[in-house]
């Protein structure tokens, strides 16, 4: 079996309140391996939202340990973690977070710009993945000509740029009509066939149905981590 | 990496057109005040040292001294306590370079038809070497001249045009109080001493000559003025001293009593005008920088604004991978090329505004390649000084909580 993409042993993170240290995260462990496709699940504030948080490098527990690509990041300093959110993560958000001044091809191409990659090469890899999205006849329009569905598209080429480890996907389908989301989730589909690694979270159970594996989170803790999919060569926890 | 970054500066810089520009507008009206205050202010600088430079370099004047009758007193140069023998002794003197001792009035000239009141100054060769004053036409006259009381003058361009006219003066002969003088030569131009009389309006002729037969004078080889040149600035003092100690020996004062003679020291009145003029240069600079600091902070005031209204924007390009300094970066950049962009139209506007004041008052302006530099420096300073602050504002924000703003 191959080594997990991610692994993470006895995560925690509190925040301080006005009445003291609130526990979003107690003790979590949990490991992604390559090819997965796992939903993130459970009610607000169960802590999903913290989680993917830390998965993102975005944050940093207050206890136990993230291996990321077989590498601890879970005390690491800004800046790494910023080049770590460069080279290895892709995000998919909400609310799509395209820059609205730039174009699509140049919002696909803004990871690589911050990868140090030659103007030419990030021109020709934005342009490859507008056309894998179906959106290439739009790359130099502004993100606000298109519709809400084509832009997550967009932001899905962006995760992608880098070809990370794995891709991050906060409610995706959130901002977005039943039709759209169906393509949304298609698509991932095919990238999770390609054998990119996709973890998403949603509290919409038809979207989670996409997925080949659920986890559910209650007060900070996994309840339960099942497959609904066989993956070769994966084993639930 | 950087070229990306500047594109994206120019980008935000396009987004608010109006903003962007009104915050130039303060760069360059400071930029602009600076440069025009810096014009204005060598240029006068420069018109007192033009000035200064044709009146002759470390110059003292011995005047003679004042006496009293019945308690009234006759002012400077009222007694004849000085005469040519004095002279003759200061230019032993260490560090003297050139002694000329003058006596001066003011005449009619006459010639032909023609006639014109002047500057008549009586004096020996070595008054032209102090001055450092030329000929441009015909010759000076000589120390065997002043031995023989000849009737020769060298005259100033202003009586050469209102005598002679067209006419070359030289050779001619005009009238001085009935006497004849030939002129041998016309004295290059000096324009205007600082007290703005024209110094071109002078006929020299030699003392000996100036004393018998134009002035008159109590005893002769008396003199009023001596002229005394030291032969540098660092002699100056030794020179004054050596001059005091010489002429109360010669003219045997015992200790207590005043000094029958008067020294001044032109230089130190010019040095003073020179200062007057590198203050007020100064002066003006400085009101002229406060507008460049003014501007400076609309600069951090409008970046400040737009780091708020970008948060999100920093949010995103920090989760897709931005460094802490990639943000500093871009941040200080869009105020550097703002700050470089209002100091270059400032230095175009200043050097059109100076232009226009030196063609419409004729007031002279230096445009110096040194003050457009350091208006470019402190341009810079003041878009990294006041960019700083809000790019680190920006830098430090949490990824997560800038990603949540609405």
């Amino acid at each position: 079996m191959a080594d997990p993409v991610i692994r993470v042993a006895g995560l925690a993170k509190s925040y301080a309140t006005a009445a003291g240290l609130f526990p979003a995260l107690r003790g979590v462990n949990l490991a992604v391996y390559p090819g997965e496709y796992i939903a993130i699940m459970g009610p607000s504030g169960s802590g999903k939202s913290t989680f993917m948080n830390l998965l993102g490098c975005l944050d940093t527990p207050s206890a136990g340990d993230y291996f990321l690509a077989g590498k601890n990041v879970a005390h690491m300093e800004k800046d790494v973690l910023a080049v770590l959110r460069n080279r290895t993560l892709g995000f998919v958000f909400q609310g799509f977070n395209l820059l609205p001044r730039m174009t699509l091809q140049d919002n696909v191409a803004l990871p690589l710009v911050y990868a140090g990659i030659g103007k030419e090469t990030r021109r020709a890899a934005a342009r490859e993945l507008l056309d894998k999205v179906g959106l290439g006849k739009y790359a130099d329009s502004l993100p606000n000509r298109i519709s809400g569905g084509q832009q997550q598209r967009v932001a899905i080429a962006r995760a992608l740029v880098n070809k990370p480890h794995l891709i991050l996907a906060d409610e995706p389908t959130g901002n977005l009509d039943s039709h759209t989301s169906e393509e949304i989730m298609r698509l991932f589909g095919e990238l999770n066939a390609e054998g990119i690694t996709i973890v998403l979270v949603t509290h919409e159970p038809d979207i989670a149905a996409h997925a080949k594996r659920q986890v559910r989170f209650l007060d900070g803790e996994i309840v339960s981590d099942q497959l609904t999919a066989a993956v070769p060569g994966v084993e639930a926890c | 990496m950087l070229k990306a970054m500047l594109g994206e500066a120019w980008l935000a810089m396009g987004a608010n057109r109006l903003r962007t520009a009104l915050t130039m507008l303060g760069m360059v009206i400071g930029v602009g005040a600076v440069v025009i205050m810096m014009a204005i202010g060598q240029g006068a600088q420069y018109a007192v040292q033009q000035t200064i430079s044709t009146m002759g370099s470390n110059l003292y004047i011995v005047l003679s001294g004042s006496f009293t009758t019945a308690g009234v007193r006759s002012g400077s140069a009222g007694a004849p306590t000085l005469n040519v023998a004095d002279a003759e002794a200061m230019s032993e003197l260490d560090g003297v370079s050139n002694v000329a001792p003058t006596h001066q009035g003011t005449r009619q000239l006459v010639y032909g038809s023609q006639n014109w009141s002047s500057q008549i100054i009586g004096t020996t060769p070595t008054y032209l070497e102090a001055r450092a004053w030329s000929i441009v036409d015909g010759a000076a006259f000589g120390d065997s001249d002043v031995r023989s009381a000849t009737r020769v003058a060298v005259i100033g361009k202003t009586v050469a045009e209102n005598l002679f006219g067209d006419e070359n003066p030289v050779g001619k002969t005009m009238r001085i109080q009935q006497n004849p003088f030939m002129v041998i030569g016309v004295l290059g131009s000096k324009g205007q001493n600082l007290d703005g009389r024209d110094q071109d309006d002078t006929v020299i002729i030699p003392l000996t000559t100036a004393q018998r037969k134009v002035f008159g004078t109590p005893f002769l080889g008396s003199v009023r003025m001596i002229m005394v040149q030291a032969d540098s600035a660092e002699s100056m003092p030794k020179v004054e001293a050596g001059i005091t100690a010489l002429l109360r020996q010669r003219h045997r004062l015992r200790e207590g009593m005043p000094d029958d003679f008067f020294m001044r020291n032109l230089s130190a009145a010019a040095e003073s005008e020179a200062a007057t003029t590198r203050t007020m240069s100064i002066l003006l600079g400085a009101i002229a920088s406060i507008s460049l600091l003014v501007g400076g902070i609309g600069i951090m005031n409008i970046m400040l604004v737009s780091v708020t209204e970008r948060t999100r924007e920093i949010g995103i390009r920090m989760a897709i991978g931005a460094r802490q300094k990639d943000i500093l970066t871009q941040f200080l950049l869009e105020a550097v090329m703002i700050s470089f962009a209002g100091c270059l139209l400032g230095l175009l506007l200043g050097l059109t505004i100076a232009l226009g004041i030196n063609f419409v008052t004729g007031m002279v302006i230096v445009i110096s390649g040194s003050a457009a530099l350091v208006a470019f420096a402190v341009a810079a300073t003041v878009g990294i000084f006041f960019g700083w602050y809000p790019a680190r504002k920006a830098a430090r924000l949490d990824p997560i909580e800038a990603l949540r703003y609405q």
